[in-house]
C-alpha cells in the first residue's frame, strides 16, 4: 500500500502540474497579500479564490490523473495487491498533492506576511475542499471509460455545488420568506460541502453582521461544541461518501 | 477715626475668620455621618477617615464638602439611597458608595441631588448601586471621574449609571460606567458636556438621551453595550471623536439616531458594531471624518431621512456599507473613501471618475430576509451585485458618491 503511495506520489510529482499549481497558488497569495493592506481583506480575497478555483481545480485534475494512469492502475490490478490499496494510493496521492500544493502556495506567504484565525480556517477549508472534489472526480471516473465525459460530469458536480445550488437555496429562501427559515437554511448548507466551507469561513469574516437575529443563530450554532461537531462531521461525510462509492465501484469494474 | 481702623480691622478679621474657620469636622468608621453633616455649617469640612459606615439616606443641605480618606465604605445595606443632595456648591469626593436598595419606586441611588446647583462629585466609586448618580432640575454640575459598576443579571434589576433629568450646564468627564441599564442617561438636558467617559457593558443603552439639546459628546468610549447608543428627539448635538465598539446583537447600534436634527458627528470610530449607525427621521446632520470599519451594517439610512450630508468618511471592511427601506434619497454622499470602490482615476485628482454606488443589491435581500445573510459571499451573490453595479434594478439609484476618494483618509 505504502509502496503502490509512493510510486503514485513520485509520479504526480515528476509532472509538472504540481509544480505549476503551487507556483500559481504562491503567485496568486502574493500579488492578493500585495495588493491588501490589511489580514481581513487578504482572507476575503484568498476566500474568493479558494471558494471557486480549489474546487475547480481539484476536479479536473483529479479526473485527468486517473485517465492518464489508467495503464498503471491496470498493470497494477494484475499484480497481487487489492484493488482496494490501488485505489487508496491513487486518491491518496492525488489528495496530497493538492493539499501540498495549496498549503505551501497560500502556506508560505502567509508564513511571511502574518496570518490570523480566519486564514488558517481557509487552509483547512481548501484542503478539505480539494479532498472532496477529488473524490467526486474519481467517483466521476470509475463509472465512466470515456476521459472526456468524466471530466463532464466532474465539471457539473463543481458547476452544481459553486453556482446552482446557491441560487436553489436562494430561491427556496425567497419562496418561503414568510417562514422561519435559520434551522432549514442551514440543514440545506450542511448539504453542500462548497457552502459549509465558505459559511465556516463567513464566521469569522462577518461576525458583526452575523451577530443580527438570524445571524446570531447561526452563530451560535457554529461555536457551539455541538454545530462544529456537525459541521465537521458533515465535512468528513463529503469527503468519505464519494470516495467510498467510488471505492465501490472500482472493486467490481471490469477493466 | 481710631475706632473705625479698629472696626475696619476687626472686620476684616470678621471675614478672614470666615473664610480659615471654613471648619473641619473629621469623622471614623461607626460615627454617624448624617450628626456630623448636621453639625456642620455652610462652608466646612467633613472628612470621612477609611473604614465602614453602615449607614443611608443621609441627607445634605448645606453648602459643606463630603471628602473620604482612601475610601472609606458607605454601605446603604440595601436600603433606598445612601447619600440625598439640594443645595449649593456641595462637593462630595472620594467615597465608596455600596448596595442601595433596589427599588424602581423611589429610584434609589448611590447620591441623589434635587434642585441642586454648582456641585462637584469628584473621584468616587460606587459598587452595586441600582441608579450610580442621579441628578434632576440641577445646574453647573461636574461629575468627574466616578467610578460606576454593577453586576445585576438582568435588565430591569439596575438602574442608570449616571442619570439627569432636567439639569443644564454640567459636566460629565472621564467616568466609567459597567454593568447598569443606561451608562448614561439625559433627559431634557441641555448646555452639557459628556467627555473622555468609558462606558462598557451596560445591559441597554451606552449613552442614551431624549430632548437633552444643545450637548456634545467628546472623546468617549462605548464599548459592548447591550443596544449601543440610543438618542432621540434632539437638536443641535455634537459627537466628536468618540469611540463606538463591538455592539453586537439584533437590535445593537453603533448609534441609533432617531428624530435627531442640526448636529454634527465627526471624526468618531465605529468598530465591529451589527450596525455602525441607524438614523431615522433625522435631518440636516453633518457625519465627517468618521472611520467604519468592519461593521456589519456600517450605515443603515432610512428614506425618512433628509439633508443629511455624509462627507469624507473611511468605510472599510464592513460587510455591508449602506442599506435602506426605500428609493427615496434626500441625503448627500461625497468624497467618502470606500473600500469596495473599484473605479479609475484617469485624471489624477485623487477622485475616482465614476461614481460609487455603496448600497449591495444583497443587503437589501438579507433586509428582507434576514436568513438569507447564510448565502453572503457565496458565487452566486457574487455574480448577482455584479449585475446589479452595472445595471441597478432594485437598489435605488441616486444613492451614491459623485466623487468617491481612491485612497482612505489618514485621521490618525
Amino acid at each position: 500500500m505504502f509502496k503502490l503511495l509512493k510510486y503514485a506520489l513520485y509520479d504526480i510529482v515528476k509532472s509538472r502540474f504540481a509544480l505549476l499549481y503551487t507556483l500559481f497558488m504562491v503567485l496568486v497569495a502574493i500579488s492578493i497579500y500585495q495588493v491588501s493592506d490589511d489580514l481581513g481583506k487578504v482572507s476575503l480575497s484568498l476566500m474568493n479564490i479558494m471558494i471557486m478555483i480549489v474546487p475547480l481545480i481539484a476536479a479536473v485534475f483529479a479526473t485527468t490523473h486517473f485517465f492518464n494512469n489508467l495503464e498503471f492502475i491496470e498493470l497494477m490490478l494484475a499484480q497481487p495487491v487489492k484493488r482496494i490499496h490501488v485505489f487508496l494510493s491513487q486518491l491518496l496521492a492525488v489528495i496530497l498533492m493538492l493539499s501540498l500544493a495549496l498549503i505551501v502556495g497560500f502556506g508560505l506567504p502567509m508564513v511571511l506576511w502574518g496570518a490570523d484565525s480566519s486564514l488558517i480556517t481557509l487552509l483547512v477549508v481548501g484542503v478539505v475542499l480539494s479532498a472532496v472534489f477529488a473524490g467526486f472526480a474519481f467517483l466521476a471516473s470509475v463509472y465512466t471509460r470515456d476521459k472526456a465525459k468524466a471530466i463532464g460530469i466532474s465539471l457539473s458536480l463543481w458547476i452544481y455545488f459553486s453556482l446552482v445550488y446557491d441560487g436553489l437555496v436562494l430561491y427556496i429562501i425567497y419562496s418561503f420568506a414568510d417562514y422561519p427559515l435559520e434551522k432549514a437554511t442551514l440543514a440545506l448548507m450542511m448539504l453542500n460541502p462548497v457552502d459549509l466551507g465558505r459559511v465556516l469561513m463567513l464566521m469569522q469574516l462577518d461576525i458583526s453582521a452575523l451577530m443580527g437575529y438570524t445571524g446570531a443563530f447561526f452563530q451560535e450554532f457554529f461555536s457551539e461544541f455541538m454545530g462544529v461537531t456537525l459541521a465537521g462531521g458533515m465535512l468528513l461525510l463529503w469527503v468519505l461518501l464519494p470516495a467510498m462509492l467510488a471505492m465501490m465501484k472500482f472493486k467490481k469494474r471490469d477493466f | 477715626m481710631k475706632n473705625l481702623t479698629k472696626l475696619t480691622l476687626f472686620l476684616l478679621f470678621c471675614c478672614s475668620s470666615l473664610v480659615l474657620n471654613a471648619g473641619q469636622i473629621r469623622i471614623k468608621a461607626g460615627e454617624s455621618i448624617q450628626k456630623a453633616v448636621d453639625r456642620a455649617v455652610s462652608g466646612d469640612t467633613v472628612i470621612l477617615e477609611s473604614g465602614n459606615y453602615p449607614e443611608s439616606g443621609i441627607i445634605i443641605r448645606k453648602s459643606i464638602s463630603l471628602i473620604g480618606e482612601n475610601y472609606p465604605v458607605l454601605d446603604g445595606q440595601g436600603k433606598g439611597n445612601v447619600i440625598l443632595v439640594a443645595g449649593k456648591n456641595i462637593l462630595i469626593e472620594g467615597l465608596k458608595i455600596i448596595n442601595t436598595g433596589k427599588s424602581n419606586m423611589d429610584d434609589s441611588a448611590g447620591i441623589k441631588f434635587f434642585d441642586s446647583e454648582d456641585c462637584i462629585i469628584r473621584n468616587n466609586i460606587l459598587e452595586e448601586t441600582f441608579f450610580g448618580l442621579h441628578f434632576s432640575n440641577s445646574k453647573r454640575l461636574s461629575i468627574l471621574d466616578n467610578k460606576i459598576n454593577a453586576t445585576s443579571e438582568r435588565e430591569f434589576e439596575v438602574g442608570n449609571g449616571i442619570h439627569l433629568w432636567k439639569c443644564s450646564h454640567s459636566v460629565i468627564a472621564n467616568n466609567q460606567v459597567s454593568g447598569h441599564r443606561d451608562g448614561i442617561y439625559l433627559e431634557f438636558v441641555t448646555d452639557t458636556q459628556a467627555k473622555e467617559n468609558l462606558i462598557e457593558r451596560n445591559m441597554r443603552y451606552g449613552l442614551h438621551f431624549m430632548f437633552a439639546h444643545d450637548n456634545s459628546y467628546i472623546r468617549n468610549t462605548f464599548r459592548q453595550n447591550g443596544a449601543g447608543v440610543a438618542v432621540m428627539y434632539t437638536k443641535n448635538v455634537l459627537m466628536q471623536e468618540n469611540r463606538f465598539e463591538e455592539n453586537w446583537g439584533a437590535s445593537a447600534y453603533g448609534i441609533l439616531l432617531k428624530d435627531i436634527s442640526d448636529s454634527k458627528v465627526i471624526g468618531n470610530i465605529f468598530l465591529k458594531n451589527t450596525i455602525g449607525i441607524y438614523m431615522e427621521g433625522s435631518s440636516r446632520i453633518d457625519f465627517e471624518e468618521n472611520t467604519f470599519n468592519e461593521n456589519g451594517w456600517a450605515l443603515k439610512l432610512m428614506a425618512s431621512c433628509d439633508q443629511n450630508l455624509f462627507q469624507a468618511n473611511n468605510f472599510t471592511n464592513n460587510t455591508f456599507d449602506i442599506s435602506t427601506n426605500g428609493s427615496l434619497v434626500l441625503n448627500t454622499l461625497t468624497e467618502n473613501y470606500w473600500d469596495k470602490y473599484e473605479g479609475y482615476d484617469l485624471d489624477r485628482d485623487s477622485i475616482g471618475d465614476v461614481p460609487f454606488r455603496p448600497i449591495n443589491l444583497y443587503s437589501v435581500i438579507v433586509e428582507k430576509i434576514p436568513a438569507s445573510v447564510i448565502l453572503w459571499r457565496s458565487f452566486m451573490v457574487n455574480l448577482l451585485d455584479k449585475m446589479e453595479k452595472i445595471l441597478p434594478t432594485l437598489t435605488p439609484e441616486d444613492m451614491m458618491d459623485e466623487s468617491p476618494k481612491m485612497k482612505p483618509y489618514d485621521f490618525s
